[in-house]
C-alpha cells in the first residue's frame, strides 16, 4: 500500500467533497423546510462565479489590492447570488406554495433552464478564464506538491463557513425558527413564526453558500461557463441525498463521501469510471439506508 | 343534417386550402428552380456537340442548419472559381462548367438523397461531402455511379484507409495522421520513454487517443504508462493529475478541447509538475491561452500547417474578399484546392472518366493554396498535414520541420 498516494487521493477528495457540500448545505436547507428539490441552485452558483468575476474585473482595472479585490468580489458573488435565490423563490416557488409537490419541481427545473440561457444570452457560451483572486506564491510552499495553496483555502474556508452554518442554525432567533419550520409548518405558523420569512432566509442563506462554493472553485479550476452550474448541481445533489436530504450535517458528510469515492475510484481504478462509481454508491445507499446517511425516516402521518 | 354539411364543406375547404398550399410550396419551391436549370442545360446541349457538353461540378454539405458555417466557404470557393474558369479559359478541357449544389445539413440520411439526386442529374465530379458520417452514407452511392467525390473536410481515417471508396479523396489530412504526427514529435524530436495517454471519451479525442496508444506501442520506444478518459465538463480532475503524477509520465498526450485541456494543464502546474503536455488541433485555439494564461507555456498541439503565406492563398483570400466582402470561412482554402485538383484532373487527362480523373488526381502535381500537392493510393493529399505548434509567450508558433 503506497500511503503517500493514498494520502494524495484523500486530500484530493477532501477538497472536492467540500465544496460538493457547500452547495449541498443548499439543496438540503430548502428540502428540509419546503420539501422542494431547488434545480436551480447550481444555476445560482454559476451566477456567483460570473459575478466574481465581472467584481474582480471591474476592481482590477480600479487598480484595488488584491487582498480587497478577493474580499469585495467574494462580497459582490454571495449579495448577487443572494439576490437572485431570493427573487427565484418569490416568483417562481411561493404562488406554487399550495400546488401539487410536482407543481413547485417543473418550476425549479424551468427555472434552471431559465437562468442559464439567461447567462448563455448576457456572457456568451465561451469559456471565460477567471484570474485565480488567492494568492499562489509564497505561501504554504512545502505543501504544494500535494495540494495548492487553493486547494487549502477551500477547504478551510468549507469547514469555518459550516461551523458558522451550524452555529447560526442551532442558536440563532432565525436559526430556531428554521428548525421549527422545518419540522412543522402549521405548527410554526401558529405559534407565531412568520414562515414567509423564514423560507426567503433560507434561500438567501443557501445561496450566499453557493456562491462562496463557486469563487473558490473558479480560483481553482480558472474558467468558468455558463454550464458549469449544471455538473456541480447534479453532484451536490446527490451528495445531500447521500447524507440524508434535510438533515444539514448529512450534506456535508454526503459531500465528503462522494468527494473521496470519485477520487479513490478514479485513482485505484479508472477515471473512466468516475461517475460509474458515484453513482453506484447513491443507489447502494438508498438501497440500504433509503433515508440517506444520516436522514431520519418520516413517520408518515395519517 | 344542416351543421353535417356544413362541417363537410369547412373539411373540404380545409382540404383543398392544404393542397394548395403544398403544391403552391413545392411550385415555387425546388421543382421551378429545377425546371428552369434543365431548360438552360437542354439550350445549351443544342448548341454544342455531345462531347462538348457543359461539366457539371456538384458541392455536397452542409449549407443549411448550425453546421452550415463549415459548408458554406466551400460553395463559395467552387463559385469562386468556376466563375473565374468559365470567364479566363471557357471552362475546363474546353467545358464550359455548372455548378449543382446539395444541402445534406450534415446528416447521414439527408446525405443519401442528396447523392442520389446528384447521380440523377448526372453530374461529373463531386466536391463534399463536410462532415464525415454523411460523407460516409454518400460514398457508395456515387462509387455505384463511378463518380469521384473530393472532400475538403472529412477527416475520419477509415474513409480513405478502409480501402472501401476507392473514389474518394480529401484535402485534409486525416485524424490519424494528427495522431502519428504526436507520437513522432513525442519520440523523435522530444526522446520521451514515458508517456500518458488521455482523452475526454468523446468519439473525436477518444479516436486520435487510440491512435496515439497503438502507435506509441508499435514503436517499441516509449511505454504508455496510463490511458484512461476523464468526464468532460468535471469540476476537478485532480485525481488523474495525480495519477499521471505517480505513473512517472514525462509527458501527456490528450485527445479532445481546450476547456478539460486548460483544466488539467493548470491542475498539473499548480501541482509543481513540469511534464509535458502535448495535444491536438481541439487545443489548438486561442481560448486555450487566453483560459489557461501563463500554465499554457509551453504546451504542444498540433494543428493543420499554415498556408496562409502560400500565394495562391493570398490570391484565394483576396478573390473571397472582392465578392463576398469578408474573410473566409472554415476549409475554404481546403474546398479551393480541391476544386483546383479536379479542374487540373480534367485538363490533364482530357475528359471526366472515372478512371482517367483518378489516375490524374493520383499522378499529377496541382499547385494549390495548400502547398503542390497530389493524392496517395488510398485518396489522402500528399503535402497536406499538420505541424506542431507551441504556446511562446502567449501564441502559438509554428515549430520548424
Amino acid at each position: 500500500m503506497d500511503w503517500g498516494y493514498f494520502k494524495e487521493l484523500l486530500m484530493g477528495g477532501v477538497v472536492k467533497g467540500s465544496i460538493y457540500a457547500l452547495i449541498a448545505l443548499g439543496y438540503t436547507m430548502v428540502y428540509g423546510i419546503i420539501e422542494l428539490i431547488n434545480f436551480a441552485h447550481g444555476e445560482i452558483y454559476m451566477i456567483g462565479a460570473f459575478t466574481a468575476l465581472i467584481a474582480a474585473g471591474v476592481l482590477t482595472v480600479a487598480g484595488f489590492p488584491a487582498w480587497s479585490i478577493l474580499i469585495l468580489a467574494s462580497a459582490a458573488a454571495v449579495v448577487w447570488s443572494a439576490s437572485y435565490g431570493y427573487t427565484v423563490e418569490k416568483i417562481a416557488y411561493k404562488p406554487l406554495r399550495g400546488a401539487p409537490r410536482l407543481s413547485p419541481l417543473i418550476s425549479a427545473l424551468g427555472m434552471s433552464i431559465f437562468l442559464q440561457n439567461y447567462v448563455l444570452l448576457a456572457q456568451t457560451s465561451n469559456f471565460m478564464p477567471f484570474k485565480n483572486l488567492f494568492p499562489e506564491e509564497g505561501f504554504l510552499e512545502n505543501i504544494s506538491e500535494v495540494l495548492s495553496a487553493t486547494e487549502v483555502i477551500i477547504v478551510f474556508t468549507s469547514a469555518v463557513v459550516m461551523i458558522l452554518l451550524s452555529l447560526f442554525i442551532k442558536y440563532s432567533t432565525t436559526g430556531k425558527a428554521m428548525r421549527a419550520t422545518a419540522q412543522d409548518r402549521n405548527m410554526a405558523m401558529l405559534v407565531g413564526v412568520n414562515v414567509d420569512k423564514v423560507i426567503s432566509a433560507t434561500f438567501i442563506i443557501g445561496s450566499s453558500l453557493a456562491a462562496v462554493g463557486a469563487v473558490l472553485i473558479a480560483s481553482n479550476m480558472g474558467q468558468i461557463n455558463f454550464y458549469i452550474g449544471f455538473i456541480v448541481g447534479l453532484k451536490a445533489f446527490t451528495a445531500a441525498v447521500l447524507g440524508g436530504i434535510g438533515s444539514i450535517p448529512g450534506a456535508m458528510l454526503g459531500g465528503l463521501v462522494l468527494g473521496c469515492t470519485e477520487s479513490f475510484g478514479t485513482g485505484y481504478v479508472s477515471s473512466d469510471y468516475e461517475d460509474v462509481f458515484a453513482f453506484t454508491l447513491l443507489v447502494l445507499i438508498l438501497i440500504f439506508r433509503p433515508a440517506g446517511l444520516l436522514g431520519k425516516s418520516d413517520i408518515q402521518k395519517v | 343534417m344542416k351543421t353535417g354539411s356544413r362541417r363537410m364543406v369547412k373539411g373540404v375547404a380545409l382540404i383543398a386550402i392544404i393542397c394548395l398550399a403544398a403544391f403552391g410550396m413545392f411550385g415555387c419551391g425546388q421543382g421551378e428552380e429545377k425546371v428552369v436549370e434543365k431548360e438552360v442545360i437542354k439550350e445549351v446541349v443544342k448548341e454544342v456537340p455531345k462531347a462538348l457538353e457543359p461539366l457539371k461540378l456538384a458541392v455536397a454539405g452542409a449549407h443549411t442548419g448550425d453546421l452550415a458555417s463549415y459548408g458554406i466557404p466551400s460553395v463559395r470557393a467552387a463559385e469562386i472559381l468556376v466563375e473565374h474558369v468559365n470567364a479566363t479559359q471557357g471552362g475546363v478541357g474546353g467545358r464550359k462548367v455548372i455548378l449543382v449544389t446539395e444541402d445534406d445539413a450534415c446528416k447521414p440520411e439527408m446525405a443519401t438523397n442528396a447523392a442520389t439526386k446528384l447521380v440523377g442529374d448526372d453530374v461529373d465530379l463531386v466536391v463534399g461531402h463536410i462532415c464525415s458520417g454523411a460523407t460516409k452514407a454518400a460514398l457508395g452511392i456515387y462509387k455505384d455511379s463511378g463518380i469521384i467525390a473530393i472532400s475538403p473536410s472529412a477527416t475520419n481515417p477509415d474513409l480513405t484507409q478502409s480501402g472501401d471508396y476507392p473514389n474518394f479523396f480529401r484535402t485534409i489530412a486525416s485524424d490519424d495522421a494528427q495522431a502519428r504526427l504526436e507520437v513522432d514529435f513525442a519520440l523523435d524530436v522530444l526522446g520521451l520513454t514515458k508517456i500518458a495517454v488521455l482523452h475526454d471519451k468523446g468519439d473525436y479525442g477518444k479516436g486520435l487517443a487510440e491512435f496515439a496508444k497503438k502507435f506509441l506501442e508499435e514503436s517499441g520506444k516509449a511505454e504508455v504508462v496510463l490511458y484512461e478518459g476523464i468526464t468532460p465538463g468535471g469540476m476537478d480532475y485532480s485525481a488523474v493529475v495525480q495519477k499521471i503524477n505517480r505513473s512517472g509520465a514525462q509527458a501527456v498526450i490528450f485527445g479532445g478541447y481546450h476547456p478539460e485541456a486548460s483544466k488539467i494543464v493548470m491542475q498539473m502546474r499548480k501541482k509543481d509538475m513540469d511534464t509535458i503536455f502535448i495535444s491536438d488541433d481541439g487545443v489548438k485555439d486561442d481560448t486555450f491561452i487566453k483560459v489557461a494564461g501563463d500554465y499554457a507555456e509551453g504546451v504542444y498541439a498540433t494543428g493543420p500547417k499554415d498556408t496562409s503565406k502560400n500565394p495562391l492563398a493570398v490570391e484565394a483570400d483576396k478573390l473571397h474578399k472582392e465578392k463576398y466582402g469578408e474573410d473566409y470561412g472554415a476549409f475554404y482554402l481546403n474546398a479551393y484546392s480541391a476544386v483546383l485538383a479536379l479542374f487540373n484532373a480534367v485538363d490533364k487527362s482530357g475528359s471526366t472518366d472515372y478512371e482517367a480523373v483518378s489516375n490524374a488526381l493520383r499522378n499529377e502535381y496541382v499547385a494549390t493554396p495548400l502547398g503542390i500537392i497530389k493524392f496517395d493510393d488510398r485518396g489522402d493529399a500528399i503535402g497536406v498535414g499538420f505541424s506542431v505548434y507551441q504556446v511562446q509567450n502567449g501564441k502559438y508558433v509554428e515549430l520548424e520541420g
